[in-house]
């Protein structure tokens, strides 16, 4: 090798050994943008943070709940670990009028931990699948507030599919993406004795039973900025060219305890405006059954792309590339 | 104080100036989809960010999946978010620009599309 080349390998060496980490995650696959769903949890690993997510929805009475309004702030906070693997901590103030006890109550929720490992990315098909185990540690928060004094274990699956791959007969619907959880809601506690007493003063003992939960939901989403990019260039003014329509459908099965049967969800059909550093969806909340509610409530999220903002910083994993 | 900190926070991270992020194709010529009826002699793609362009690729296939570039592909100075590629003498057809970028914060994206051309020079 002569002198002429062992500089320029030497030279080549030292550029691609001081370059920063190449950074991939913010919820990609290939070609594909997969936003931050409002309502269900996303499939992919990234460092972001959802500040804040609101909520307000009216919610049915029940014999042991009076029906009223629900107003419910949250944060979380994703942080990558490993560059396949992370952590999201998670927490929500809840505002309930009125409360179980018939009055007005607010405070904060139990503390939710999640680590989530995606374990396959397929850029030319545009796939993610990932797998996750949620915490909600019992007793954190307040419990006239809704907070719950048992732990809640969550072993999920979750996926992510775009539709870029169809032929180029149906390239109109290569925007389409779809991402999905299938969930366990496991509560650590099969039910709660709750002591009362009585007009006569004698102390009754009730017990609320917590029933084990299959919970699953999917998003349906329509990517403008993917049709301008990859379809067709059809011209869309700023602003619009990065919208993303979508509907999220969100439902929980009670599996036993007296509770098998009794589903509950809601249809949230919404938009989503994607930036360079962060994204604002908005979604109408609408009950699938008398059950869950008859009025349709209102979701909001600002949610930020850390690893875009602080991409040497705080937007890298804690370890590897 | 929670509102006042939350305020702080956004107003941090809707002004940074330092920062970047990832590179999305903002729009193309000849444009993504369209059909040309002159062949066109470059093919010019321009992203939401600047971009490094020593580790940027942009390539043009034909139906049979030959380049038809004269690569590699520039960036011009006084457009660092752009990059272009000028091609060889094409005929009548359906084109395929592939392009892999790195922005200046590091992010790789890719993507490609196509562009038809009615008639040849």
């Amino acid at each position: 090798m002569t002198s002429r080349r062992v500089a320029v390998a030497a030279a080549t060496l030292l550029t691609i050994a001081s370059m920063p980490a190449l950074a991939s995650a913010h919820g990609m696959a290939g070609q594909r943008f997969f936003p931050s769903t409002l309502t269900i949890d996303d499939p992919f690993v990234a460092d972001e943070l959802s500040l804040p997510t609101f909520l307000h929805i009216k919610q049915p009475g029940d014999s042991e709940v009076p029906a009223g309004q629900v107003t419910n702030i949250s944060g979380e906070f994703s942080k990558r670990i490993l560059p396949n693997f992370g952590i999201t901590l998670g927490g929500e103030w809840n505002l309930l009028d009125p409360a179980a006890n018939n009055r007005t109550e607010s405070g904060f929720g139990n503390l939710e931990v999640t680590l989530k490992y995606q374990f396959f990315t397929n850029a030319a098909h545009e796939t993610i699948l990932s797998a996750a185990f949620g915490w909600e540690v019992g007793g954190t928060g307040r419990q006239k507030a809704g907070a719950e004094s048992f732990d809640i274990f969550r072993p999920a699956l979750l996926f992510g599919k775009g539709m870029g791959d169809l032929p180029e007969a149906l390239a109109w619907l290569r925007p389409v993406a779809v991402t999905g959880i299938v969930e366990g809601v496991l509560p650590s506690r099969s039910g709660n004795k709750k002591f009362t007493l009585n007009d006569d003063g004698d102390l009754e003992v009730e017990i609320e039973k917590n029933p084990n939960v299959f919970h699953w939901g999917f998003a349906v989403m329509y990517s403008l900025p993917y049709l301008q990019a990859f379809v067709r260039d059809v011209g869309l003014p700023i602003i619009i060219n990065r919208l993303i329509p979508l509907v999220e459908i969100d439902i929980s099965n009670p599996l036993d305890r007296g509770f098998a049967g009794k589903t509950t969800g809601t249809i949230n059909p919404g938009i989503i405006w994607a930036g360079k550093y962060f994204q604002l969806g908005l979604e109408a909340v609408v009950p699938v059954n008398e059950r869950t509610g008859k009025n349709v409530g209102i979701r909001g999220q600002v949610h930020f792309f850390l690893d875009d903002i602080f991409p040497n910083t705080l937007g890298r994993p804690v370890f590897g590339r | 104080m929670g509102w006042r900190a939350i305020l702080v926070l956004m107003a941090l991270l809707l002004g940074s100036g330092t920062a970047s992020a990832h590179a999305f194709l903002e729009r193309a010529e000849p444009r993504v989809g369209s059909t040309v009826k002159i062949a066109p002699a470059q093919v010019r793609i321009w992203f939401t960010e600047r971009l490094e362009p020593a580790f940027s690729t942009l390539e043009v296939l034909n139906e049979r999946g030959e380049r038809v570039d004269r690569g590699p592909a520039q960036s011009d100075e006084t457009s660092p978010d752009m990059l272009q590629v000028r091609l060889k003498s094409i005929g009548a057809g359906t084109y395929r620009v592939k392009w892999r970028v790195l922005s200046v914060d590091t992010h790789v994206t890719e993507g490609d599309f196509i562009f038809r051309v009615a008639g040849g020079h």
